[in-house]
């Protein structure tokens, strides 16, 4: 790893490489793109959250003028289980039954048929047209009843995962799973102090701007050409082939410039289905999403119920804590309560643990990854009991979460031993910033809790090229989202010696670049920019040996400094440097065109964590909370980017705090969500947050060049406590549910007789 | 011998044991190992992610393992 802090560029915030398309409307996402006798493709969503299908009757469509191809269930392969792969949990089958339901559906929105004709309208009367014979089930709404021994069945195959013996009859919970150290009896009668809680959070989604949308464009050879808005244009690609038993190399995915995925792009919907429309057509079919498709029929986060209890000794020494936690996964299973239990501890040193997990299955949409997926919900529940700890034992809440901190060394409760992590760091700039111990307005509250999250490595690739002027252009596979263009420019400069200005990234499709998993796992700066570094290594270990040869002497004795081939001490003095440029230059006498290349599948992602402090207001007459300050801090290993990092941490903070304050799904008592548009279901806008403030620390992480840590997913886990903790501290009421909306605050508050 | 320490909803392929010492090269000779001593787990222990000496790998295949090695296999990390 580079030890120098020196650095040239890394740590800069320049301009982004596509800011300008981005800011002028030039740049191209998912639904810009329109190709000649292209049609419109649309899906028919089921009107019930529990029903099987009896039957389903196209014809009528079919035979409608302007209608191209009517596609349902039947029309599909059978897809063999097995798992998804890459970063995505889960079973084929599964995901193919979710995007196009067979024999029943499972939640209010899930596709039943699909219709592709020339016009949007024609479309929409298809699918009118589309008869279509329900038996409706009784839905399971509630995560507590589909629990239940004598609950309705989503699956009369489900029997649940991971226990010593295969249950004697299904259920609704599809996987259990156990984490557990120590005797936490013993531990509890070892405190002095023990808090309890029960925290329960709805459903939420990730709320990203640009619905889902794609073209697919099949010829007479039966290869696609799919254009889409995706996190990872190779896994889709790999998804939709699994799904429609097709060969990879017929089909090929290029991502378009994406308008937010926050792990909800991970995922396939419309793509195979865009595929099979086009195949029956012949033309070119596009398909997009409504903001009530997306937030009715992809997948959100999981609703939870987390039931915690933590015991300690006076002077703050957790002696035990527990948690029992069920979480919602949707219509199929594949719920995050894996990463939820692996995370609810991570942050502290303890002795006596237990942690039960449920994956449960409800009728409501199959949930998606969502931002460091589980962490939120587990650690709202621990980071608000360790309040109410500090609380009883009349000490300071850093103080508390500092004598039992992780640090080097420290067995996680999911296994291994931390490597250097950033925590304490985290917590002493926490208590040492301004935004700890400047006075509070009357009436508001600070609340402070702890983030974590693991992030990933996985595959990526990257190419790097020389122009004959010595300027660079980078090849990667992942969607840019978060600003990883400028990030891997700047590593690309870094490393070569030139400045940032001369070196541009593009995003290849899936023929014209290697793999690369999803942008997501707040992997890409981590372990493409690790393939990017690698590349321009290659690159010059390829410019010495061309300097070596132009002057005849060995590749050992050429050095590569500040973007040049220089002569190591000692070697021919006369001998002029050779920079980028001359080398590029002269590229066709000393081998050709200088590419450089890299593959890998990283390991060694640092764990990240942060301390977030949030000073809230409630106003007791109406319930509305006000976000009087937030300040967040987080151990980013070395930040790349600077200022992309900042708002990586402002962007996790609004989203975790509109989470905390008012997002949440609404269902009927038929399952049917109340809430699917933004005027309902209410994300913050800019008007209602401050200026988030941020505090990056910088522990490296040994296993990258330039120490990175993924920073995408850790800033949203510790809002929501944070939040919650303030409103604790502001009204005197612990709202243990969340949201916390002005509904639920006035009925807290009127229950505690506030 | 290397430490292995298995979580438990890997047990059922361990016959419940949590705990054992293996002598092993490299994750892929370690694999080889604990399928001679538990028949049939390759396969799900394969698909764990796998923490050795406290780094944790998606898809270990061929790092080294030394005598004194931690090894924890564990549930796979998706993120958002």
């Amino acid at each position: 790893m580079a030890e120098a802090v020196d650095f040239k560029v890394i740590g800069t915030s320049p301009v982004r490489p596509d800011g300008v398309d981005k800011v002028t409307g030039r740049a191209q996402y998912g639904a810009d793109l329109n190709l000649p006798n292209q049609i419109y493709g649309k899906v028919l969503r089921s009107p019930h959250a529990h029903a099987r299908i009896k039957r389903i009757d196209t014809s009528r469509a079919e035979a409608m003028p302007g209608v191209y191809a009517v596609i349902c269930g039947r029309d599909f392969p059978q897809a063999a289980h097995g798992e998804i792969g890459g970063e995505s949990g889960g079973d084929v089958s599964d995901l193919a039954k979710n995007i196009m339901a067979r024999d029943k559906v499972l939640y209010h929105g899930h596709a039943v048929a699909a219709v592709s004709a020339r016009s949007l309208r024609i479309a929409d009367e298809a699918l009118a047209a589309i008869e279509v014979e329900y038996e409706v089930l009784e839905p399971v709404l509630d995560i507590d009843a589909a629990m239940a021994p004598d609950a309705p069945l989503l699956d009369e195959n489900c029997f649940t995962k991971n226990l010593p013996e295969k249950p004697d009859k299904p259920s609704n919970i599809a996987a259990v799973m156990q984490l557990a150290r120590g005797d936490v009896d013993q531990g509890f009668e070892q405190a002095d102090v023990i808090v309890e809680g029960e925290y329960r959070i709805p459903m939420a989604h990730q709320g990203y701007i640009e619905p889902h949308a794609c073209v697919a464009n099949t010829n007479e050879a039966g290869q696609s050409t799919v254009w889409c808005c995706t996190q990872g244009h190779f896994e889709f690609r790999a998804m939709t082939a699994k799904v429609l038993n097709m060969n990879v190399a017929d089909l090929k995915f290029i991502a378009s410039e994406i308008g937010g995925g926050f792990g909800g792009k991970t995922v396939v919907y419309l793509e195979p289905l865009a595929v099979m429309l086009s195949r029956k057509a012949r033309r070119p079919v596009k398909m997009m999403m409504s903001r009530e498709d997306v937030f009715r029929a992809t997948g959100p986060t999981s609703g939870t119920h987390i039931k915690v209890k933590v015991g300690a000794k006076r002077d703050g020494t957790i002696t035990a804590a527990t948690a029992w936690m069920a979480y919602e996964a949707g219509a199929y299973a594949g719920a995050p309560m894996g990463p939820g239990a692996m995370a609810i501890f991570a942050p502290y040193d303890l002795e006596n643990f237990k942690v039960e997990a449920y994956d449960v299955l409800v009728n409501k949409p199959k949930v998606a990854a969502y931002r460091a997926p589980g962490a939120p919900q587990s650690m709202h529940a621990m980071e608000s009991a360790l309040d109410e700890l500090a609380r009883k034992l009349n000490m300071d809440p850093i103080d508390l979460r500092m004598k039992n901190a992780a640090e080097e060394g420290t067995q996680a409760p999911y296994g291994p031993k931390f490597p250097a992590i950033g925590l304490k760091k985290c917590l002493e700039a926490a208590k040492a910033h301004p935004a700890y111990s400047r006075p509070l307005p009357e009436g508001a509250g600070r609340g402070v809790a702890v983030g974590f999250w693991f992030n990933v490595g996985m595959q990526s690739s990257a190419e790097v090229h020389i122009n004959e002027n010595g300027t660079v252009t980078v090849v990667e596979g992942n969607p840019d989202i978060g600003g990883s263009r400028a990030s891997m420019c700047l590593m690309a400069a870094e490393t070569l010696g030139v400045p940032y200005e001369q070196v541009r990234a593009l995003i290849g499709d899936t023929e014209s670049t290697g793999f690369s998993n999803v942008t997501g796992g707040s992997r890409t700066t981590f372990a493409t920019g690790m393939a990017v570094v690698r590349a321009c290594e290659d690159i010059i270990a390829q410019c010495r040996a061309r300097a070596a040869a132009t002057w005849g002497v060995e590749e050992d004795q050429v050095l590569w400094e500040d973007g040049q081939a220089t002569p190591a001490p000692g070697v021919n003095a006369d001998i002029k440097p050779l920079s980028l440029a001359d080398i590029a230059a002269n590229a066709a006498k000393t081998g050709g065109p200088l590419l450089g290349r890299a593959s890998l599948n990283a390991q060694g992602a640092g764990a990240s964590f942060s301390v977030n402090i949030a000073d809230l207001q409630v106003d007791r007459e109406t319930g509305k909370v006000d976000v009087l300050a937030f300040t967040a801090i987080q151990d980013a290993g070395r930040a790349i980017h600077k200022a992309y990092v900042e708002g990586q941490l402002q962007g996790g903070a609004a989203q975790g705090l509109g989470w905390a304050l008012n997002e949440e799904y609404i269902y009927d008592a038929e399952g049917v969500m109340e809430n699917a548009g933004f005027l309902d279901y209410r994300i913050p806008v800019a008007s209602d947050l401050p200026m988030i403030d941020t505090q990056i620390i910088e522990v490296p992480n040994p296993s990258h060049p330039y120490g990175v840590r993924g920073v995408g997913e850790t800033p949203i886990v510790a809002p929501l406590a944070a939040a919650a903790n303030a409103v604790r501290s502001a009204t005197g009421v612990r709202i243990p549910d969340l949201p916390m909306s002005p509904p639920r605050i006035l009925a807290a508050l009127e229950a505690a007789g506030v | 011998m290397a430490r292995v320490v298995f979580p438990n909803h890997l047990l059922t392929f361990t016959g419940g044991e949590r705990e054992v010492e293996i002598a092993a090269g490299n994750f892929r000779q370690l694999l080889e190992a604990l399928e001679t001593r538990f028949p049939g787990c390759r396969e799900a222990l394969g698909k764990a992610a796998v923490a050795i000496d406290g780094q944790i790998y998606q898809d270990a295949f061929l790092e080294p393992i030394e005598p004194a090695s931690e090894v924890f296999f564990m549930q796979r990390i998706e993120g958002g």
